[in-house]
Formats: C-alpha cells, structure tokens, sequence
C-alpha cells in the first residue's frame, strides 16, 4: 500500500480550493488522508497523476467528492435517540409551534430524513413539517431524492426499526422492486433537497431542529467550531441541534451558548443568541 | 531483571483483538500495574449494534475504569481507551482521538488495522502494539505498520488463543518481537511500568 505525506495532501487540498471552490484544507487528517489513499488505490492513480487529473478534467471532480466523503449511514440509526426524539424533543418544539422547520446538513444517502419522515407521520403531524436535506456530494443527494436502498440494507435497517418501535411495520412504507426497497414518495412532499456545503456555504434559513450526526467528525476543531456557529445562526433561540452518539461540543468556543438536553444521545439546545 | 529489555522512552500501548480475546484482555486490565504510565487503545472486534454493556464488562475488573472517547477528545496518559460500537478509531497528530464511519475494513468496524495503522503513523518508534486471539486477519497489517516505524510488537502465543487466526496472520506478515502468553505479557507491561518509576 502507498502512502501520502502531509505535503502531497495539502497539494491536493489547495488545488481543489483554487479551482473547485471545495475546502478540505481543515477536514481532520487521519480519515481525510484515508479516503485520498483509497481513491488512489480505486481509480489506480498516484499523486502526481490524480493532481493532473483534477487540473485537466473538470467533471472528475464530482467523482472525486463521491468517494472522499463517507456516505456510510442508516435508517433510524441508533433508535434510542429517535424515541427521545418523538418521545421529549419533538413534543417540546410542539408546545410552542404547531408548525415547524427541520434540517438535516449532510443527509448523504437520505435514510436519516426518510425515517424522520417515517416517525412524523407515525406521530401524525408530517404535514406541519417542512424539511430541508443537504449535503455536499451531489451524486449521493441523487440518491436520497430517489429514496431507494438494495434490500441487503434493510435487515439492519429493519432491525433499527424495531428498537426504535415505530407503530407499524418498515414494510408499511416501501415496496420491493428487482432487491431494491422502494420508499413511498408521498413521505418525502415535504422535504427539499438541496446542495449545500458547510464550510463555505451561507446561512440560508432558521430551523427548530437541525440532525448533524456523523458528519463533524470529519473536520478538525478549528472547522467544528466554524460550523457550529452557522448552525447557531441557523437555529431559532431554544432551537435544538443533533450530533451524533460519540461527538461533543465541548471542544469549541460556541458550546457555552447551547446546553444539553440529552447528554447519551448528545442533543443540544441553544439558549444564547 | 530486566528481560524484555525496556526502557521509558515509549508513548502509547495499541491492543487488537477480536474472537477469544476478550478473557485475555480482562487479565491484562486487572493486573495492569497502578497509575500505569502510558495510555492503552483497544480495537477489539464487538457487536456493531450494541452501544452498552462492552466497555462495562471490561471495567469491572479493570485497575483502571475504561471509557470509550468522544470524537476529538485527548489521549491522556494512563487513560485507558475502547474503540467504541460501530467505529472506526483513530488517533491524530495532535493526539486526539478521531472517530470515523467509514466503510468496514476486514469485515470490521471498529478495524484493528486502522487503530493500529494510525497509532503508528502518530506514535512511531514509541509504540508498543499488542495482538490478542481472534477468527480473522485484521491487524495484521497494522502490526505491520507498527514494525515498518521501528515500534515493539507483541502477540499471543498461538497455542494459547481460543483462536489463533489473528497472531497467525501477523506472525506471517511482519516481524514480531514477542510471541507471548498472556500472564507474560502482564509481566510484560509490569516490567515496563519499572521503567517509569
Ligand atoms: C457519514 S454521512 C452522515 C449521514 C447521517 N447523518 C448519519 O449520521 O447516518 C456524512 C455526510 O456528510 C457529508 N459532508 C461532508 N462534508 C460536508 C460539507 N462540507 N458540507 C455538507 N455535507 C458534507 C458527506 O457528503 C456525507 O454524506
């Protein structure tokens, strides 16, 4: 196996920057480093050649952004915080607005806003919702607007299911067509899906629940912390935000504005303007 | 007296394990020698849905209670880490811990391969990586990483292991300093904590 050094690795970055507008100079190093060794070794390249490559070919960039970012998620992954979700969060956002508003940044392939859909229609209240999913990766954003998953995926998501304990059946809710789950459209009338990046993105909108669950684990602290503080603009004073199981605010500057609600499930609400 | 023939001058311990490994690991933890100087990683293969219980079951005996890091959280020394459920655990320059979701590896996630492959690149020469009991071949190539930067490298005496599929593979891949049984590498880590006091 090859390996890169941090130099070739800050190339890579620049250039993409410089021509692309696409910044990674802050992505955490071990994974990022990662994923650039494993688009070598897929598309049978070295340094030298993937630099010529995104210098030469304009629309092997979007490629290149396909399999850096790791697409890898679930339907109703880790349940517990989806019945916390339905059972306290979302109760309490209802208390002061029958309406509201929902973002999840980095949805990558959709399962995330699929099963959110899944659980507010179960609570009843899907058509008070108005959902926004984003994600850098236009391929995979593709691919959650198509709301398929192979059907090797849906034991597992299946079994999420199950311990989330939804009312009905998972099966309730798409159908099999050639080892592909189908997912019913009708879920998704209200979500939009939108390309969006984080870093150099602007703040386009207010939300009472913003999920961004596995996806700060890929930059480092100087980059959290950045992110953190558009989704602070992002979110309506007592607004809540969502990261995943193993990630924490406490390393960035913008945590004193927020407290946690759920500290297992690591859900957090901002009280600071 | 001093056998292995240690000195202080190493940063970290990485332990692999995967199937068998885990009696084996309880040992070590419990008889880990007090206020151990260096901090200990473990990838050790575990059910990818089950959040709790794990890092539980190996603190019970344990000298020193295990946790299981937040993404970015310090390695400190003496601290002892477990790569949590559906993971992959890394360590950066800076000496933080890194999560990431990616793929499986091996079959794997939390991979062996990539906690002791990043240990590696982090810690060089000033690492000692361990290889336990296990059904497969990851870490393998890890501990090979391990040896390529000059690191100490030790795994379990295969006729010991429930398993020996994992040592097996390493002893095949790279060079291995030790081949030990389990209540020798105790002795191991015993000799070692000597050469910080
Ligand atoms: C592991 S997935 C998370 C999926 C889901 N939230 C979950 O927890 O299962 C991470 C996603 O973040 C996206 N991502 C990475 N960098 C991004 C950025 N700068 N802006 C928007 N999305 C980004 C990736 O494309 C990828 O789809």
């Amino acid at each position: 196996m090859q390996d890169i050094d941090i130099a070739d690795l800050k190339k890579i970055t620049e250039l993409i920057f410089q021509k692309y507008r696409y910044d990674f100079r802050n992505y955490a190093m071990s994974s990022f480093k990662r994923r650039v060794l494993r688009i070598l070794e897929l598309k049978k390249l070295n340094v030298e050649t993937l630099l010529k490559k995104l210098n030469d070919s304009p629309g092997f960039i979007y490629e290149f952004l396909d399999e850096l970012t790791v697409n890898v998620t679930e339907m109703f992954r880790d349940p517990g915080f989806w019945r916390i979700l339905r059972e306290e969060i979302i109760p309490g956002i209802l208390l002061n607005h029958k309406q509201f508003k929902i973002w999840h940044a980095g949805c990558s392939s959709g399962e995330e806003v699929v099963s959110m859909c899944i659980m507010l229609k179960e609570m009843g209240i899907l058509q008070d919702v108005t959902l926004i999913a984003s994600d850098l990766d236009t391929t995979i954003l593709e691919r959650a607007k198509a709301a398929t998953y192979t059907m090797k995926n849906m034991e597992l998501n299946e079994k999420n299911y199950i311990r989330f304990q939804g009312t009905g059946n998972l099966k309730d809710y798409y159908t099999e067509e050639n080892g592909v789950a189908v997912f019913d459209k009708t879920l998704l009338a209200n979500v939009s899906f939108r390309k969006h990046d984080l870093v150099l993105g602007e703040v386009f909108n207010k939300f009472d629940l913003i999920l961004c669950r596995n996806v700060m684990i890929y930059f480092n602290q100087t980059l959290q912390n950045e992110v953190l503080k558009k989704f602070h603009e992002s979110l309506f004073k007592y607004g809540y935000l969502a990261i995943g199981s193993k990630e924490s605010l406490i390393w960035c500057d913008y945590a004193s504005r927020f407290i946690v609600v759920n500290n297992e499930e690591k859900i957090y609400k901002k009280i600071k303007d | 007296m001093n056998k292995f023939n240690l000195n202080n001058s190493y940063k970290a311990v990485v332990i692999g394990g995967s199937a068998g490994s885990f009696q084996g690991m309880i040992k070590i933890l419990s008889q880990l020698p007090k206020n151990f100087p260096l901090p200990i990683i473990m990838a050790l293969h575990r059910l990818k849905h089950v959040r709790h219980g794990f890092v539980e079951a190996l603190s019970i005996k344990s000298v020193v209670p295990v946790t299981e890091p937040y993404d970015k959280e310090p390695v400190k020394k003496g601290g002892v880490y477990l790569a949590p459920a559906n993971y992959h655990m890394s360590v950066e320059l800076g000496h933080t811990f890194a999560l990431s979701t990616e793929e499986m590896v091996n079959n794997s996630r939390p991979a062996i391969d990539i906690t002791l492959g990043s240990c590696a690149y982090v810690y060089k020469d000033k690492l000692i990586g361990i290889l336990l009991s296990g059904a497969n071949k990851d870490g393998a190539l890890g501990m090979k990483h391990i040896t390529d930067k000059g690191g100490l490298t030790i795994v379990q005496e295969p006729s010991e292991c429930m398993i020996e599929t994992m040592p097996k593979a390493a002893l095949a891949l790279t060079k291995i300093d030790h081949v030990l049984k389990v209540d020798q590498i105790v002795e191991f880590l015993k000799e070692l904590d000597k050469q910080y006091k």
